[in-house]
């Protein structure tokens, strides 16, 4: 089960429950928009991973090499790191934009924010 | 040369207008450009399904890469049938649109909102086309990003909070999605749909295949609102723009839904999805939960349109109780109730819009003797609200008879009496609305407060369309019977 080859899924594993952790207990925006960040790394990093093949170097042709690794999943993670990069951004513009109509960043604060503007 | 790159155009056009529509400064050019390419998609759209219908599958190399190495668009009856459906309720709600968002979005924003909404309707129809599990999680990202600026877009400053939750929720989804997605890979190497499914079967019984499966339908049961994932829904449909409301609400979860079918039917065979793991056991009580306890959250509700969001969680329940039965009849109810539901909350929200537009807000004390100043706007409301209930002549009345007919058919009749509670429920919700705007007297406005009058005919056509579209569909059922019977035969494996 501790296999040296299973290193990197351990990892993958770890940050994920780390990542996903943070989005759901933190109150703080900024600080669950981190969380999703390292979730979604994680799931990069599962996907470079597995494209490793064994003794395989990096894919370009070569008379030296005969093993490369797969680069199907790197160009794959490539467009998914773009989305991320995109998510984040627009999250935190989001975040800026309620700071600006709140005051505040923290999710108990707006929720009870909210309530009295029900109230009123 | 048009002819044969249908497909690629379909989702090409609104991608190519969308950064167009920014160049200019005021809301007239950008909107008549999004008008005029909602309705050639739907054009195409028609194109598409009247091949398909012919023809039963249309493939497409994108950049003439050969599948399963380049991008395949790969439409069927069922992607034809859902494409018909997002096109339609672009075409009918971008006129609408330009009222209402002059009342609601600033001007020097305006552009920037029919960019946004051109890319969301891109990433929408790129879902429905696309026969590639990768490029699926890109458009549904193209999608989601631009709906969380739209809906972020909302006078209340409770829209950004809406727009940042569905945003954490959303991207959740997805990643689940990409997890699933990856794990795939992992066992099998390709990427594209018709591909995975022939390299599934033989090794359906590993352990990852069934996590695969797994991350797969949270993510898109996230995305689709389904119960109890469906928290981000109620606060985003509220806040938002009463136009992204009315298209998100007849197109975004749909899209999700249909998804969710070409997962469990097309990348894993039917026989996998409700035999060997059964995906109903899980999805049938979710879907009758949803059906009730949203449906009494609604009776509740304080804010008209928070009402009809619960109410679309509870019509969401109805799909996916459709697809949870795993026989023909069960998916074609599902996809039935896709096309009626896109019709009833389509025309409902629109009419919110309009009585938004004149009224200004939207508590259900603002609909007191609403009846009598703005009596078309009410009429269709009512219209809408009888569709909803599943009143016979009506598509909602369709959507919930082949429903009983297919749980019926399994010897489930206790589904059948959930769906007929579910519904009386509906009756008590609608019937809330309907005794305040036309059995109490509207309050004379104060000084110096406008009259409230009837909405401008721009907004009332086309709400009108989708509701007369209820009473139609609700008579006629060749075209939305009849296809999606044909696409669920397809999907479940069945000949065409």
């Amino acid at each position: 089960m501790f296999e040296p080859g299973l290193y990197n899924y351990w990892i993958v594993v770890f940050l994920m429950m780390t990542g996903f952790f943070v989005v759901i207990s933190r109150g703080n925006l900024v600080k669950k928009i981190v969380g999703l960040n390292i979730f979604q790394t994680s799931v990069f990093l599962l996907y470079i991973t597995m494209g490793k093949v064994d003794e395989g170097t990096a894919p370009i042709l070569d008379d030296r090499f005969t093993a490369y690794s797969n680069p199907l999943p790197h160009v794959l993670i490539l467009t998914a790191i773009v989305v991320g990069v995109a998510t984040s951004a627009l999250g935190l513009a989001l975040v800026v934009r309620i700071r600006e109509a709140y005051g505040t960043v923290e999710e108990d604060e707006i929720a009870k924010a909210d309530e009295e503007d029900a109230e009123t | 040369m048009i002819a044969a790159n249908l497909p690629a155009l379909q989702v090409v056009l609104p991608l190519v207008a969308a950064p167009i529509c920014v160049i200019f400064r005021r809301a007239t050019a950008p909107w008549l450009l999004a008008t005029a390419i909602s309705w050639a998609a739907l054009l195409v759209a028609l194109a598409i399904l009247l091949q398909v219908a012919e023809t039963g599958l249309w493939s497409y190399e994108v950049g003439g890469w050969p599948a399963p190495w380049g991008i395949e668009i790969r439409i069927d009856l069922a992607n034809a049938f859902v494409l018909l459906i997002i096109t339609v309720i672009s075409a009918i709600v971008m006129p609408y649109a330009r009222h209402s968002v002059a009342a609601e979005i600033s001007e020097d924003k305006a552009p920037l909102f029919y960019s946004m909404y051109l890319l969301c309707f891109c990433g929408l129809l790129g879902i429905t086309v696309t026969g590639d599990a990768f490029n699926l999680f890109v458009f549904l990202e193209i999608s989601s990003l631009s709906s969380y600026v739209l809906i972020a877009m909302g006078k209340d400053r409770r829209a950004v909070t809406a727009a940042y939750q569905y945003l954490i929720m959303g991207t959740i989804g997805a990643t689940f999605y990409l997890i699933g997605v990856g794990l795939l890979y992992h066992v099998t190497g390709t990427l594209n749909m018709a591909d995975l499914a022939a390299r599934i079967e033989p090794i359906e019984e590993l352990r990852t295949v069934h996590a695969a499966f797994a991350f797969l339908i949270i993510g898109l049961a996230i995305k689709a609102a389904i119960f109890p994932l469906h928290m981000w829904l109620p606060n985003a449909y509220c806040y938002a723009p009463s136009v992204v409301t009315a298209f998100l609400a007849a197109t975004a979860t749909k899209v999700s839904i249909y998804v969710l079918i070409r997962v469990t039917t097309s990348v894993f065979t039917p026989q996998f999805s409700f035999d060997v793991v059964d995906v109903g056991y899980v999805l049938a009580p979710l879907a009758l939960i949803a059906m009730l306890v949203a449906s009494t959250i609604a009776i509740f509700q304080t804010n008209v349109k928070r009402l009809l969001a619960y109410s679309s969680v509870a019509q969401i329940g109805y799909m996916i109780l459709g697809v949870s039965l795993g026989t023909v009849a069960g998916l074609t109810a599902g996809l039935v109730h896709l096309f009626n539901h896109a019709m009833i909350k389509g025309g409902l929200f629109l009419a919110l819009g309009c009585i938004f537009l004149r009224v200004g807000a939207i508590s259900i004390n603002n609909m007191i003797g609403l009846g009598r100043v703005m009596p078309w706007t009410m009429a269709a409301f009512v219209l809408g609200g009888l569709s909803l209930i599943g009143v016979p002549l009506t598509t909602g009345f369709i959507s919930k008879w082949l429903l009983i007919q297919a749980s019926l058919e399994l010897g489930l009749w206790i589904f059948a009496v959930l769906i007929v509670v579910s519904s009386i429920l509906a009756i008590v919700y609608v019937w809330r609305i309907v005794e305040l705007a036309y059995f109490r007297d509207r309050a004379e406005p104060a000084e110096g407060e406008p009259k409230v009058t009837e909405a401008p005919p721009i907004m009332l056509i086309p709400t009108w369309l989708l509701i007369l579209a209820n009473v139609y569909f609700g008579i006629d059922t060749d075209l939305t019977v009849g296809v999606a019977q044909r696409a669920a035969e397809v999907l479940m494996g069945g000949a065409p």
